[in-house]
């Protein structure tokens, strides 16, 4: 166990100040104990965020972003002392100066939807359909705030008209089936803002909306960021999205990092071969389609058996280049030589990859 | 919504001459085409010895001798407008709404089943109230320490409240209650407004003996709602917004564990109104559905067939209800 754990020095935040970042989070682990055996959802992350920036998670369907976002907001109800019935977190998750995992429930609950928000991915299922639109904004508000009712609900319709929604004094009563599927999400964005929230969530806000919508959802995410000066994590299985909007990026899979740092040397010099699959995978309409790579090929990994070694081994096209070292030794992740704050797990010599990438995998992207 | 009613209310009409078709169908017309001939049937009624003539007034006072269309609309319309009767010797009036007269007691139906009805409103009343808060709360209690000891307890009796039927539960309360530590009088109805105190006490057992089972069931379904809210993105939501438990819980998966609830136990509580044969049965009180019971045991076709329309009546009403709650409840659904 103790060698698998990251060896935090190396991990330099890309934020780069030696005091603690306004979230920082540190060898967070959460496991889950079911009949099959312990699912280790999230095993050892590390990353740190400043006030008025933006984080990118990125990593395919099962790689531990939702368990990473629910556990900053103290969302998963905690195992017993058998390990059962819940999650199993350890590591360390500083906000603002206070540590949550070691928060008490009734910690956690003052401080969701005040201090941290959360914008989920199905506004439609994530609204009570019997609450109508207004009340479930002004409830958020109401919660932690002393306002009478009336009070709440001009700051619902001022909410609602902050995020674009036409005519907000008489749509703040609709129920949240009378909304197009793009004003619920401006309608759930409203919600999570209601108490500005120093650091503000969103998992796959746009993933259940058409293309146009989508685009129109990430600006007014990106005006508001900067208007409320939020700390913002964006949770995607797309590149694309968080490579406009995100400072840094992080890619996940099987529940570690593997990659993470600027989105500019992410985006443009990925190093990690996952990532460069994930890249290949991103829908581009400028390109014929047999020219585009193909999807990473096989399954994401067993979160309960990962594979020895690099967790991607079984997946990764360049595993002969490392001897045995990809079936056996667990990378870490380390800084790329060039830039401090990118940080790679992978084996491969970093020559190899820059290389690789340069001369292999950019010209099919 | 008024128009909804309105609209509903007519077709609930309409639903009801069709059931009041149905069973005259049955009970006049089967026999006939199964052979009976009007003497015979008339036969059935007043025993063998009787003279000809005799037989003659029994079968035109029961109409045997009608065709059959003319017979059944004679019967639809003193529903509507009350109708005199002459079997060639008297007359007999009868006012709307006028369902015929018993062929056993020779009394008008429509009354004699009003009469028997305090006895099945006040069982069911009292019933549905108890197993109501009973079934839902303790389910909730199930869902939210869901596995627990509590939970375990629950879930094992209620699966003896949904095996043991009344009419053994019945017995065996009366049995330990009434008679071996008498805790209560052996039950006799006593009306509401007589005396309201020992309405109460003579109700205790066949409320409670009745609710047993419909809480059983009514827990399970609760605690299986409430699962499916818990589980709910709309629930997580809640809780993200910093929502304390007991608001999460007790509003947002309530509020949508609970609506279907309401709706079945209209129905329930509806069906119910029509008759609760089996603990008026067990506990021998003398509601509309010992009535119906009785009636079917004595070929009392005129009060089976207002019994009948009678419990189709609340069926209909309860049907109604629902819809119209579910619309208030959910405000997904439109009424059109
Ligand atoms: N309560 C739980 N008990 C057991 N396993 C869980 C629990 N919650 C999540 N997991 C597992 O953790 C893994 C990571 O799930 P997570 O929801 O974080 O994935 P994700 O990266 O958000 O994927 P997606 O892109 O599909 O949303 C999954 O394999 C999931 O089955
Ligand atoms: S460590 Fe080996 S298997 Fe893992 S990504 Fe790098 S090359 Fe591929
Ligand atoms: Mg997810």
């Amino acid at each position: 166990m103790s060698r698998e754990t990251e060896v935090h020095t190396l991990s330099v935040p890309p934020g780069g100040t030696s005091d603690r970042a306004f979230l920082d989070v540190r060898d967070l682990r959460v496991h889950f104990g079911t009949e099959d055996g312990l699912v280790k959802s999230v095993d050892g992350l590390s990353f740190q965020l400043e006030r008025g920036r933006t984080l990118g998670i990125v990593g395919e369907s099962g790689s531990g972003k939702s368990v990473t976002s629910m556990s900053l907001l103290g969302l998963h109800p905690r195992a017993d002392r058998k390990g059962k019935g819940g999650a199993i977190l350890s590591g360390e998750i500083w906000l603002d100066g206070q540590e949550l995992v070691s928060a008490t429930p009734e910690q956690l609950r003052a401080l969701r939807g005040q201090k941290m928000a959360m914008i989920f991915q199905d506004p439609l299922s994530a609204m009570h359909p019997y609450y109508s639109v207004g009340a479930q904004i002004a409830e958020a508000y109401r919660v932690h705030n002393e306002v009478s009712k009336a009070q709440a609900r001009k700051r619902a319709i001022e909410l609602l008209d902050r995020v674009g929604i036409p005519q907000p004094d008489s749509r703040v009563d609709d129920y949240p089936h009378q909304f197009s599927g793009g004003m619920r999400q401006r309608a759930m964005i409203a919600m999570a803002l209601v108490c500005n929230p120093e650091l503000l969530i969103a998992d796959e806000p746009t993933t259940a909306l058409d293309v146009t919508v989508q685009a129109q959802i990430l600006d007014l995410m990106r005006d508001l960021q900067k208007e409320f000066n939020s700390a913002l994590i964006i949770i995607t299985h797309d590149l694309g999205v968080v490579a406009e909007l995100a400072d840094d990026i992080m890619v996940m899979y099987g529940g570690k990092a593997v990659e993470y740092g600027p989105a500019k040397s992410v985006f443009t010099e990925p190093e990690h071969p996952y990532a460069w699959g994930l890249l290949g995978s991103m829908p581009r309409l400028d390109r014929p389609v047999q020219d585009r790579l193909l999807p990473i090929p096989g399954n994401p990994p067993s979160l309960i058996n990962l594979p020895s070694g690099c967790a991607f081994n079984p997946r990764c096209a360049y595993k002969e280049a490392c001897g045995t070292a990809c079936t056996t030794v667990v990378p870490e992740l380390e800084p790329t030589d060039g830039a401090a704050k990118h940080l790679v797990r992978c084996h491969l010599p970093v020559e190899t990859r820059r290389t690789t990438f340069t001369e292999e995998i950019r010209n099919h992207l | 919504m008024l128009t909804f009613i309105a609209r509903r209310l007519v077709a609930a009409i309409g639903l009801l001459i069709v059931v009041s078709f149905i069973t005259f169908v049955i009970f006049f017309v089967v026999p006939q085409w199964a052979g009976q001939t009007p003497e015979q049937m008339a036969r059935a009624y007043v025993g063998r010895g009787t003279t000809p003539a005799e037989l003659q007034i029994v079968e035109t006072r029961l109409g045997f001798n009608q065709a059959f269309l003319p017979h059944y609309f004679d019967y639809l319309k003193a529903m509507f407008v009350g109708t005199t009767y002459f079997d060639g010797t008297t007359y007999l009036h009868c006012s709307a709404p006028c369902f015929g007269y018993s062929f056993r007691t020779y009394q008008e139906v429509w009354p004699t089943v009003l009469s028997v009805f305090p006895v099945t409103l006040s069982i069911a009343l009292g019933a549905g109230v108890l197993w109501l808060i009973f079934g839902v709360a303790s389910g909730v209690v199930s869902a939210v320490f869901k596995g627990s000891v509590w939970d375990r307890a629950s879930m094992f009796i209620s699966l003896l409240g949904v095996s043991l039927p009344v009419y053994f539960i019945a017995p065996l309360a009366m049995l330990v209650l009434c008679y071996n530590w008498s805790l209560l009088p052996s039950p006799t109805y006593v009306g509401f407004t007589t005396n309201p105190a020992s309405w109460a006490e003579n109700m205790i057992l066949p409320w409670t003996c009745l609710a047993f089972g419909y809480a059983a069931l009514y827990t399970r379904l609760t605690r299986a709602g409430m699962l499916d809210a818990m589980s709910e993105d709309f629930t997580r939501t809640a809780r993200a917004k910093g929502l304390p438990e007991h608001r999460v819980i007790g509003k947002h998966a309530l509020r949508a564990a609970v609506t279907p609830i309401v709706t079945i136990f209209g129905m329930d509580f509806g069906a119910l109104l029509g008759g609760a044969v089996l603990a008026e049965q067990a506990f021998s009180m003398h509601g509309v559905g010992a009535l119906a019971i009785n009636s079917i045991a004595s070929q009392d076709f005129p009060m089976i067939m207002g019994v009948t329309l009678f419990a189709a009546l609340f069926v209909i009403l309860a049907n109604l209800v629902v819809d119209v709650a579910y619309a208030a409840l959910d405000p997904r659904v439109r009424l059109a």
